[in-house]
């Protein structure tokens, strides 16, 4: 059987694979891809507390799945929006590479 | 779940997870995080949290990667990205989740550990006591089944009713957002 640790671990190896993507890729669609799986990592550190977690009635803490509920909507909305960002972006500047969108350097 | 059901999600997750990092072809990259979706679908629905394997099975690899593989079209990108990579943000990208990587294991080292708790068929008819006894709730409890949609509608329109009508508002402005945001470039 696996037990907490385990799946805190897997869930914390996810999220520094999401990171070292952030901050390694220049793509910026690939960067936002990274974004969505650093949220996952999340999601499954919040279902795996829900699942050890002992509650009085002996079932799973439901108010952990009611967290993850809310971060997946709330990613599929961000999703919309930055996507429709990115595709602005490029209709404006024609790149979506991250070191040639220099405007903010001065 | 079994030990080894767990480390072979896990093991697909990881995989789908470097690969989209690793992957030169942002198609090749959006395929990858549904590999690491599917796998970590598996370890939810392994955690008895079926409702929330399904929806990250419809929602995400579902909708989200189907929208950005639709954007990756849309742009039609002519050059990946250029053969010669600076050091200097491989290198500090690497630091970085070294460091954080040091950290969790520090951490996980010294927290106690748990096991699984059971969720044996007893556990389950002694749960049905704390719902109402003609419910669909307490029938499927007392069967030894865990109701884990009709728990999660339970819990989302009684505790989370506010919030769940919030999120609703959320979701109207990000769709106007993003018809705002699509309109403006076309003049």
């Amino acid at each position: 059987m696996a037990t907490l640790n385990d799946y805190l671990l897997v869930s914390g190896l996810l999220f520094a694979i999401g990171l070292a993507g952030v901050v390694m890729r220049r793509n910026i669609i690939i960067v936002f891809m990274c974004l969505e799986l650093m949220l996952s990592a999340a999601n499954l550190t919040l279902v795996a507390f829900s699942r050890f977690h002992v509650t009085a009635n002996g079932l799973p803490d439901y108010n952990g799945q009611m967290l993850v509920f809310f971060v997946i909507t709330v990613a599929a909305a961000e999703v919309a929006v930055g996507l429709a960002i990115i595709v602005a972006l490029y209709r404006a500047r024609q790149t979506i590479h991250t070191d040639e969108l220099t405007s903010l350097k001065g | 779940m079994p030990s080894y059901l767990f480390w072979l999600f896990s093991t697909i997750m990881l995989i789908g997870g470097t690969a989209v990092v690793a992957f030169r072809n942002p198609v090749s990259s959006a395929l990858s995080v549904v590999t690491c979706f599917v796998g970590l679908a598996g370890l939810f629905i392994g955690l008895s949290a079926f409702f929330v394997g399904v929806i990250q099975i419809l929602v995400y690899t579902g909708a989200v990667m189907v929208l950005f593989v639709f954007i990756i079209m849309l742009l039609d990108l002519k050059d990946e990205e250029k053969p010669s990579k600076p050091l200097l943000p491989i290198a500090a990208g690497l630091a970085l989740v070294a460091a954080f990587l040091v950290q969790l294991i520090g951490i996980l080292s010294n927290s106690p550990d748990m096991s699984e708790p059971t969720l044996s068929k007893a556990t389950l008819a002694a749960a049905a006591a704390g719902f109402p006894a003609d419910g669909k709730i307490a029938a499927a409890l007392q069967l030894g089944k865990l109701p884990d949609v009709h728990l999660i509608g339970n819990t989302l329109f009684t505790q989370y009713n506010l919030p769940l009508q919030i999120l609703g508002v959320l979701l109207l402005v990000a769709t106007v957002g993003v018809v705002v945001l699509s309109n403006k470039q076309a003049d």
